[in-house]
């Protein structure tokens, strides 16, 4: 067994031992630390005696027996562990059972992306404690300092610990608000490493994975959980268009001219599959919404046959749940092209979307498309200056190259 | 049992509320200090004078110095506080959000290291 196959089987069930061991000693860090422990002994005895015949079974096994010899040499450590040595009794070997693992990780999951935690804090807690990422890996992707992010890390356990931030799955009539918390961290980690895999810089589609990974388990953990689901769905649905987003030269391919042939059928299938699921349940939410609208785009073999009638009504839908201006440009969008783009531009120019780059993007194009080519020019020209990301930069840059031609064209 | 610090911030110098609105502050602050202290978790609360009335002590060189006013020059200084007890953050957040509800400022909400007597 190769120490990269160790560490895979490893990966995948270090979250649960993390929050197995965390209820345990109530302690966070000590968990963290002695799952840590117990990697660096699978390193040593798996590749020798092969994997065990429950790899989380093991690691759990051997952390805890790591952390009670801890708790015992440092006797005077802090109060909590002692009362967790003295409520459990040193000895006693807790059965592992399935059902309250997945309880553990859970709880751990909501500890992770308590809104009293920083929300750049939650994302690495839940990269570090649930997924398992090394501190190294997670300030690579989120391009910080290692120390920077070793930090925040620190910072927001200690937190947890001095505020006595729960360590527990919260009751339903807080459960929506509060599990809109982990879904958001999700869908970040998601775009993260979705937008600047279309970039220059590699080694980020490991959020992506990531955010998949933790987005399935999500919904194995809370399958009832309609809004998880669709959370899930959309980022199958998205994914999917992957191998289409990007020209070889790097340029992101807009939707409408993306071949569709390269769209991933089994992403695709696995995410209709689940909008349907979410449809028949009938508890819309803005995740379930926006996982459907995507569906639509799926369905359509080319461009021209999308059903913008239905996108546009999921987007009304959608605005009743997060009535911001970005779902209202994205609306816009889909009404340039149910309707017409001169009234999509008068819905784009009521939006105050002043710093975001999209916005300048969508006017221009508008206005491109109702032949105020001069005012699409300038558009451009500041949708160029608010976005660093180079395939969104070169994308804009085309469009403008396009439209001057066709101005010289017209002048001519 | 753990306790919690639930500081109220306010801007010092900022206009007064107007004195309808300042009645029903006080009204919803006593509501809120009676819910509080028959569910047990009240230790204590109080309001305060305005940082104007603040003098500093500090040690220098041996010698009691005494500074008038607040320690902190900020604009935003604490005007009153809570001190409560809670089983964690959550059930102390959830008292936090009926403070700031009744007082009109944003409250701060602060462990304390030691657990509740």
């Amino acid at each position: 067994m190769e120490s990269s196959e160790v560490e895979r089987v490893f990966r995948e069930c270090s979250g649960r031992a993390v929050a197995t061991l965390a209820r345990r000693f109530g302690d966070l860090s000590l968990a963290e630390e002695m799952v840590q422990e117990a990697f660096i002994q699978a390193l040593e005895h798996w590749p020798r005696e092969g994997l065990p015949a429950s790899p989380p079974g093991w690691i759990i096994t051997t952390a805890r027996r790591a952390a009670l010899d801890r708790v015992r040499r440092e006797a005077s450590r802090d109060e909590r562990q002692k009362q967790s040595l003295r409520l459990y009794g040193p000895e006693e070997s807790e059965p592992l059972d399935e059902g309250p693992m997945l309880d553990d990780e859970l709880r751990l999951m909501f500890t992770c992306c308590h809104p009293a935690l920083a929300p750049s804090a939650q994302v690495a807690l839940t990269l570090r404690l649930i997924a398992g990422l090394e501190t190294r890996e997670i300030a690579r992707a989120f391009l910080v300092p290692e120390a920077t992010m070793a930090q925040r890390l620190v910072r927001a356990k200690n937190k947890i610990r001095d505020a006595n931030i729960p360590y527990r799955i919260p009751p339903s009539e807080e459960l929506p608000a509060r599990l809109r918390w982990v879904l958001a961290v999700i869908y970040f980690v998601f775009n993260e490493g979705y937008v600047s895999s279309a970039g220059t810089e590699l080694g980020r589609t490991d959020l992506v994975n990531e955010a998949l990974r933790l987005a399935r388990h999500l919904v194995e953990l809370m399958p009832e959980e309609h809004e998880t689901v669709g959370l899930l769905a959309l980022l199958l649905l998205i994914e999917a268009r992957r191998p289409a987003r990007t020209a070889p030269d790097g340029t992101l391919v807009p939707l409408g001219e993306q071949d569709r042939s390269l769209w991933d059928p089994k992403l695709i299938a696995e995410g209709q599959a689940l909008v349907r699921r979410c449809l028949v349940a009938n508890q819309p939410g803005p995740y379930q919404i926006q996982a459907a609208i995507n569906a639509v785009h799926a369905d359509a073999r080319r461009a021209e046959d999308t059903a913008w009638e239905q996108i546009v009504a999921l987007y009304d839908q959608l605005l009743v749940f997060t009535p911001t201006p970005v779902v209202a440009l994205n609306r816009a969008v889909a009404v340039a092209e149910l309707r017409s783009p001169s009234e999509a531009l008068t819905l784009v120019e009521q939006l105050g979307l002043e710093p975001y780059y999209l916005f300048h993007a969508v006017r221009a194009d508008l206005l491109a498309r109702v032949g105020r080519l001069s005012e699409a020019a300038s558009a451009y020209e500041r949708a160029g200056t608010l976005t660093a990301n180079q395939a969104e930069l070169k994308l804009i840059e085309r469009r403008h190259h396009e439209l001057l031609a066709r101005a010289r064209v017209l002048a001519h | 049992m753990n306790q919690y610090l639930l500081s109220v911030h306010m801007v010092e110098g900022a206009a007064p509320p107007s004195p309808e609105v300042m009645q029903k502050m006080f009204a919803d602050v006593d509501a809120f200090n009676q819910v509080l202290q028959k569910s047990g978790a009240w230790i204590f609360a109080g309001g305060l004078q305005p940082v104007t009335s603040a003098t500093v002590v500090r040690i220098k060189e041996g010698e009691v110095l005494f500074t008038d006013g607040p320690f902190s020059e900020a604009k935003e200084q604490i005007g009153g506080f809570w001190v409560i007890k809670a089983k964690d953050l959550d059930e102390a957040l959830k008292w936090a959000a009926g403070a700031t509800r009744a007082c009109g400022a944003p409250v701060e909400v602060r462990p304390f290291q030691e657990p509740a007597p």
